[in-house]
C-alpha cells in the first residue's frame, strides 16, 4: 500500500514538474536584460531586470505605431475572454432553452443542425466569415471581435443535456405557481445551471483568451490588439541590428498566462461540482 | 373551496392512442376524490387534465362552475403535489413556500403569515431556512404539502404523493393528509395505485381500467358491491377469489375441477363467481346449510400475517387456487382437506362474458 503511494506521488510530482518547469523556466528567463537570453539562452537563475521588464511590456507602448502596450492588451483581452464566455453562455442556454422546453416545427432538426457545426471549426468557415464581418463594417471593432464567435455548438449541446435532466414536474410544478417561460428560465433554470454555467465559462473564458487567428484577421488597428498577439509583435521586430526582446516576450506570456490561471483558480470548485453533480 | 366536473373528457394521443375515454365525474364541494387503478390506467392523465397540464381532446372541465378548458394551470385555483416532490432544489423551504405566492403579486407581509401558518400545521417550522436536498423523505414531502395550503386554492391534486416514502412513513403521511384535508376541507383530487390508500383516503373512489371508469363509489359500497370483475379483483387485497362456474344438475359447479356447489340465483348457464377471502368459513364437523355455498378444498400454503392467516387452497382434478382468510391461530396443515362455506349474501355473481356484475 506504502509503495504504490509513493509510486502514485512520483507519478504526480512528474507530472507536475512537466506542466510548471516551463512556465518557471520562462518567469525566470523574462527577469535578465535581452543580451543575456540572446548570447546563452534559457535562464535558471533569477535576474535583476525583473521590475523594469514588467513595467515596459505592462506600460510601455509598443508595436509599429507606438500606441499600445501591456496594460491596453490586458484590456482588450479582457474584454474577449469575457466576451467571449458571457455571450456564449447568454446564447447556447437560450438556444437549448427553446430546444429543450418548446415544441417548435424542425426543433430537432435545429438542434442537430446546431450541433453538426461542432464539426466545422473556426479555421474551416473563416473566410466566409471574414467576408460577412467586413461587408457589416465590423472589422477592427469589439462586436466585428467577439459577437462572430459566440455561437456555440458545444455549450449548446451541454446545456441541452443539463436541462433535459431537469425533472419535467419542475416545470409543472413552476406553472402551477404561476411562473410563465421567462420566469421559470430566470427563477428555476438559470440557478439550477449555476455549477454548469461555471463550467462553461471557464473553458470558453480560456478559450476565448488565448484566441489567436480571428483577432488576428479581425484587428488591423494596433489599439484592439490582444495579449496573446502582442507577445507575436515583440518578436516581430526586427528592425537593422535589434536583438529581439526575448525577455518582454517572456514577461507578457506570463503576463497572458495569470488571468485565465485566476480565473481557474477562483471556479475550479464550481467548475469540479458542475462536472460530476447532478444536484436536481 | 369549490366543485369540480367532468363532462365526457377525452384525451387522445398522437398516433390515435386513446388515454381517456369519455370519463364523467361531479365532484362536490370539500370531497376528497381518489382515482385508482393499474398502471396505464389514465387516472394521472386525468389528474393532469384537471390541473391544466394536458390538454383536454373533448369534453369540458369546470372548476367551480367556471369552464377551465383553456384556462393556463396558474389561473385555475388549484394546487397540486408530486410523486417526486417537484421542490425548487436552490431554493430554501421558506422560499419554495412562498414562490407561487409572490408569482401572484401577494404583499409580503400576507406571504409571511401563510408560510408560517402552513409550516405551523405541518411542522416544519424549523426547517424553513433549508435547502430540499437537507430533508428526509417525509420532511420534503410536507414542504410539497405547504407549497400546496399556502396558496389556499379552490381544489388540491395529488399525484401519487406517498409512493417515493417507506412503508412505515407511509402510512403515516397517509393519515396526515387526510387529517389536514378535514380540517381544510378543500375539495381533494387523489392518484393512486395502490388500492389501500385509496380505500382509507377516499370519500369517494373512482376505479379506472382502461381509460374508463369502472366504478365510482364510496370505499365501502365498492368494496361490499363491486360493479365488476375488474374492481372485484383490484379492491382488497388479497384480491378476491373469482371462480368460473357453470350450471350442473344441482346448482353451480366448477368449470374446471371439482369441490365446488353454490346457488344459481340468476339462472344462468355460466358466471364468474366472487368470494372474499374473509367471508369463507372453515366448517368442521358440521353440515353446510341448504342454499349455502360449499367447498372442498386441499391446504397448499398457510401464510401468517400477525392478525391474521391466509390458507392457499386448491380444488381437486385441477381446479383453481383459492385464498381463504382465516384466524391467526388456525393451523391448517398442507394437504389436508378444508370443508368451506359462505352466506350466499357474501356470493358475487359476474357476467362471464363482459364481467359486469349480474344483481337481482
Amino acid at each position: 500500500m506504502n509503495r504504490l503511494k509513493l509510486s502514485d506521488h512520483l507519478i504526480l510530482i512528474l507530472g507536475v514538474l512537466f506542466m510548471v518547469s516551463p512556465v518557471v523556466l520562462a518567469f525566470i528567463t523574462s527577469t535578465h536584460d535581452a543580451l543575456t537570453i540572446f548570447r546563452s539562452g534559457l535562464q535558471f537563475t533569477p535576474g535583476d531586470q525583473m521590475v523594469e521588464n514588467y513595467r515596459k511590456v505592462m506600460f510601455e507602448a509598443g508595436g509599429f505605431t507606438k500606441q499600445v502596450d501591456g496594460w491596453v492588451m490586458l484590456q482588450n483581452s479582457l474584454i474577449l475572454g469575457l466576451g467571449f464566455a458571457i455571450g456564449k453562455i447568454v446564447i447556447s442556454m437560450l438556444a437549448a432553452y427553446a430546444i429543450v422546453y418548446f415544441r417548435f416545427p424542425l426543433g430537432s432538426l435545429c438542434f442537430w443542425i446546431i450541433f453538426s457545426t461542432l464539426l466545422l471549426p473556426l479555421e474551416v468557415r473563416i473566410l466566409p466569415s471574414y467576408e460577412i464581418v467586413q461587408s457589416l463594417g465590423m472589422v477592427n471593432t469589439y462586436s466585428g471581435l467577439i459577437v462572430p464567435l459566440i455561437a456555440s455548438a458545444t455549450a449548446t449541446f451541454f446545456f441541452r443535456q443539463f436541462y433535459m435532466s431537469v425533472p419535467d414536474e419542475l416545470l409543472e410544478a413552476a406553472r402551477i405557481d404561476g411562473a410563465g417561460p421567462w420566469k421559470f428560465f430566470i427563477d428555476i433554470l438559470v440557478p439550477l445551471s449555476k455549477t454548469m454555467i461555471a463550467a462553461i465559462f471557464i473553458i470558453m473564458f480560456v478559450f476565448g483568451w488565448n484566441q489567436y487567428l480571428w483577432p488576428t484577421l479581425i484587428t488591423t488597428d494596433e489599439s484592439f490588439f490582444t495579449l496573446v498577439r502582442g507577445i507575436r509583435q515583440i518578436l516581430q521586430v526586427w528592425v537593422g541590428s535589434q536583438i529581439p526582446d526575448y525577455q518582454e516576450a517572456m514577461a507578457l506570456a506570463i503576463i497572458a498566462m495569470l488571468p485565465p490561471v485566476i480565473v481557474v483558480v477562483i471556479f475550479q470548485s464550481w467548475f469540479i461540482k458542475g462536472l460530476v453533480e447532478s444536484d436536481k | 373551496m369549490a366543485t369540480i366536473t367532468l363532462d365526457t373528457v377525452r384525451k387522445v394521443y398522437a398516433g390515435d392512442v386513446e388515454a381517456v375515454k369519455g370519463v364523467s365525474i361531479n365532484i362536490a364541494d370539500g370531497e376528497f376524490i381518489v382515482l385508482v387503478g393499474p398502471s396505464g390506467c389514465g387516472k394521472s392523465t386525468l389528474l393532469r387534465m384537471i390541473a391544466g397540464l394536458e390538454d383536454i381532446t373533448t369534453g369540458e372541465i369546470k372548476i367551480a362552475d367556471r369552464l377551465v378548458n383553456n384556462v393556463d394551470p396558474a389561473d385555475r385555483d388549484i394546487a397540486m403535489v408530486f410523486q417526486n416532490y417537484a421542490l425548487y432544489p436552490h431554493m430554501s423551504v421558506y422560499n419554495n413556500l412562498a414562490y407561487g405566492l409572490k408569482n401572484r403579486g401577494m404583499k409580503k407581509a400576507e406571504i409571511d403569515r401563510r408560510v408560517k401558518e402552513a409550516a405551523r400545521i405541518l411542522e416544519i417550522g424549523e426547517y424553513l431556512d433549508r435547502k430540499p436536498r437537507a430533508l428526509s423523505g417525509g420532511q420534503r414531502q410536507r414542504v410539497a404539502m405547504g407549497r400546496a395550503i399556502v396558496r389556499e386554492p379552490a381544489a388540491f391534486l395529488f399525484d401519487e404523493p406517498l409512493s417515493n416514502l417507506d412503508a412505515k412513513l407511509r402510512v403515516q403521511m397517509r393519515v396526515e393528509i387526510k387529517r389536514l384535508q378535514r380540517s381544510l376541507g378543500t375539495t381533494s383530487v387523489y392518484v393512486t395505485h395502490d388500492q389501500l390508500e385509496a380505500m382509507t383516503l377516499a370519500d369517494r373512489l373512482v376505479v379506472l381500467n382502461k381509460g374508463q371508469i369502472e366504478q365510482i363509489g364510496s370505499p365501502i359500497e365498492v368494496y361490499d358491491n363491486p360493479a365488476s370483475t375488474f374492481v372485484a379483483s383490484f379492491i382488497g387485497s388479497p384480491a378476491m377469489n373469482l371462480l368460473e362456474v357453470k350450471a350442473g344438475e344441482a346448482g353451480l359447479g366448477l368449470a374446471k375441477g371439482t369441490g365446488l356447489s353454490a346457488p344459481n340465483p340468476h339462472g344462468k348457464p355460466a358466471y364468474k363467481l366472487g368470494i372474499r377471502p374473509e367471508h369463507l368459513h372453515v366448517v368442521d364437523g358440521q353440515t353446510v346449510p341448504d342454499g349455502h355455498l360449499s367447498i372442498t378444498a386441499t391446504v397448499n400454503v398457510l401464510e401468517p400475517v400477525g392478525a391474521e392467516s391466509f390458507v392457499y387452497a386448491s380444488f381437486a382434478d385441477g381446479g383453481p387456487e383459492i385464498v381463504i382468510r382465516v384466524s391467526s391461530h388456525a393451523r391448517h396443515q398442507p394437504g389436508s382437506t378444508l370443508q368451506l362455506t359462505a352466506d350466499p349474501a357474501n356470493l358475487h355473481y359476474f357476467d362471464p362474458e363482459n364481467g359486469q356484475r349480474l344483481t337481482g
